[in-house]
């Protein structure tokens, strides 16, 4: 926590407000607003080209909005970088580059300093503390390039987060995890958000792996986002609303799939348009695959 | 005892002038070589550092009909052309080797004027082989402050810089997500290699810097993970490369075909290639 006792309302980290973001001409973000608070966990998910890393770099300062605000714990773009951490989508480190798993971390507390890292006692027990707190110790001498997907995760993350951020970005951290990696690097953000009260930004393609541990959903669809718990996003008529044409939410067990409901096949039959978003009675069939396509 | 010391090491190697100033500008020109060269490793600027190289052949020959020290111009214009390069779109991953291609033919192309005026105009055929082969044991003493000073330069840019540079080396996008400038930090770094590239176009020629400046830090990036202490072993490898280089050159003068001596040069590279074979490979670990 940062030192404030914990309030009924915690204090507002991220505003977006009627952001708009045309690239070439091209809307990809058309009137997003959402706010975030310390301390809260927040999906992003769209499918691919929805608007996720776009809406990621804007956060970041890299992209400058077309119309519309932003605001990271109350600052305009410039003064933004220290309270922003950041674990970018997939960055392939060369195996021959030699830099360690610590290397990597200790950038993280000072990378935009000018001079030599002078060793000091208190960086190198900063370091060791925070590679102990994602669970990154048994590798932290490691290369980097060397470790796996799960592993570079970690130290992604904890490069992100030693210099005490306000808000935590992450581009699709569980893309090319497989499925135990995945549940690692979620139980771990779900970990550090409770325990160092920051705002946890992460964007994926499938919400499923993010159900255990997320307040709060920003969805995004053709470049407009729904916004809220994921009881009040995930539902058939808001969502159907969103893609502007009729989409099912199909809940199983504990999974959800959001299925294209006009696909024209057999395969999904046509419910009524204000079907209530629970379990569905109809024999759904729920092609995982249909989950991750989901853009109209 | 001394009798097999002599063997190794003429009598009257530390007392003669040019040895000694070429053991203190070789060293030095190799510390610096190690060092920025490993960032050029690091960055995948390999290419482009060789590129720089094979252009400042015509700031050097350039030089000689200006009646200058080739230093001046090999360094002159290996800036300007690091500056060209980055124009051109040096920073970008695909626009890099085609930048790079481009700026070196324009060099190599002046290049190959001016050296073709330096040998019809002045009639000697000297300034071709020194530029191209470099001249440690002619370098004059007086030449020594401007080869620190130039030393001094790169070697500042990246010390300064080593940690934004670090990161933007090992990911771009971490280092623009601090706020890093990324883009400027590519200028001054390609900057350092061009002044590092034209001292070692000096001591052992333009045609073979790359090889001091690229053998070195790859050996050091084998053999350590910590990258200052990587940087650490090029500048230690690229100067005991320098010295027995020079050390043999001094020899070599009793040795076939006639008593002229073999081009320092040679011994340098050379060595280069065989530390660089004899490194160990970097243990991989297996993920999983």
């Amino acid at each position: 926590m940062t030192g404030q006792p914990p309030a009924a309302d915690p204090a507002e980290v991220l505003s977006v407000e009627d952001l708009n973001v045309r690239l070439g001409g091209r809307p990809i973000l058309q009137d997003v607003s959402f706010t975030m608070r310390e301390g809260e966990f927040t999906g992003l998910i769209g499918a691919n080209g929805a608007g996720k890393t776009t809406l990621l770099k804007v956060i970041l300062g890299l992209q400058p909005p077309t119309s519309g605000t932003v605001r990271v714990a109350g600052q305009s773009r410039t003064r933004r970088a220290g309270l922003v951490g950041y674990v970018p989508q997939k960055i392939g480190l060369d195996p021959d580059m030699p830099l360690r798993a610590r290397d990597l971390v200790g950038l993280g507390l000072d990378g935009q300093r000018l001079g030599l890292p002078l060793p000091s006692a208190r960086r190198r027990k900063l370091v060791d503390e925070m590679l102990a707190a994602v669970g990154a110790e048994r590798f932290a001498d490691s290369r980097v390039g060397n470790l796996s997907g799960g592993e570079q995760q970690r130290v992604m993350i904890a490069h992100a987060l030693i210099s005490r951020p306000r808000l935590l970005l992450l581009d699709e951290p569980l893309a090319n995890l497989d499925i135990a990696s995945e549940q690692d690097v979620v139980s771990l953000l779900g970990q550090v958000t409770r325990e160092q009260g920051v705002a946890v930004l992460i964007s994926a393609h499938d919400m499923n792996p993010l159900l255990p541990v997320m307040d709060r959903i920003v969805y995004l669809a053709g470049g407009r986002a729904a916004t809220g718990t994921t009881d009040e996003v995930v539902r058939t008529d808001v969502l159907s609303d969103l893609y502007g044409q009729h989409v099912d939410v199909i809940r199983v067990h504990d999974r959800i799939l959001v299925v294209a409901g006009q696909s024209g096949g057999t395969r999904v039959p046509p419910p009524s348009a204000d079907a209530p978003a629970g379990p569905c009675e109809d024999e759904p069939q729920p092609d995982p695959h249909l989950a991750e396509s989901a853009s109209p | 005892m001394t009798h097999l010391l002599h063997l190794i090491i003429e009598p009257g190697f530390f007392g003669n002038a040019p040895v000694r100033s070429a053991l203190v500008a070789g060293g030095l020109v190799a510390v610096v070589s190690g060092i920025v060269g490993s960032f050029a490793v690091l960055r995948g600027q390999s290419y482009a550092g060789h590129a720089l190289a094979d252009i400042s052949v015509a700031g050097g020959s350039a030089s000689f009909l200006a009646g200058v020290s080739p230093l001046w111009g090999f360094a002159g214009v290996g800036v300007l052309a690091a500056g060209v390069m980055d124009m051109i779109g040096v920073q970008r991953p695909r626009g890099r080797d085609l930048a790079t291609g481009i700026v070196r033919g324009a060099g190599l192309g002046l290049g190959a004027l001016f050296l073709y005026w330096d040998t019809t105009h002045t009639s000697t055929t000297g300034a071709t082989i020194t530029i191209l082969f470099g001249s440690l044991f002619t370098i004059s003493s007086s030449l020594i402050p401007v080869i620190a000073l130039f030393s001094a330069l790169a070697l500042g840019i990246v010390l300064v810089l080593y940690r934004p540079l670090l990161l933007s080396s090992a990911a771009a996008e971490l280092a623009a997500a601090r706020g890093i400038s990324v883009r400027l930090i590519g200028v001054l770094c390609l900057i350092a290699i061009a002044l590092t590239v034209s001292l070692s176009a000096l001591t052992i020629g333009a045609i073979l810097s790359t090889a001091l400046l690229i053998g070195p830090a790859a050996t050091g990036l084998r053999l350590t993970s910590r990258p200052g202490l990587a940087m650490v072993w090029a500048a230690l490898i690229g100067v005991a490369a320098t010295w027995l280089g020079v050390l043999l050159a001094y020899d070599s003068y009793y040795w076939p075909p006639g008593r002229h001596g073999w081009p320092v040069s040679f011994f340098v590279v050379t060595l280069i290639l065989v530390f660089y074979l004899l490194s160990p490979r970097p243990v991989r670990r297996v993920p999983g």
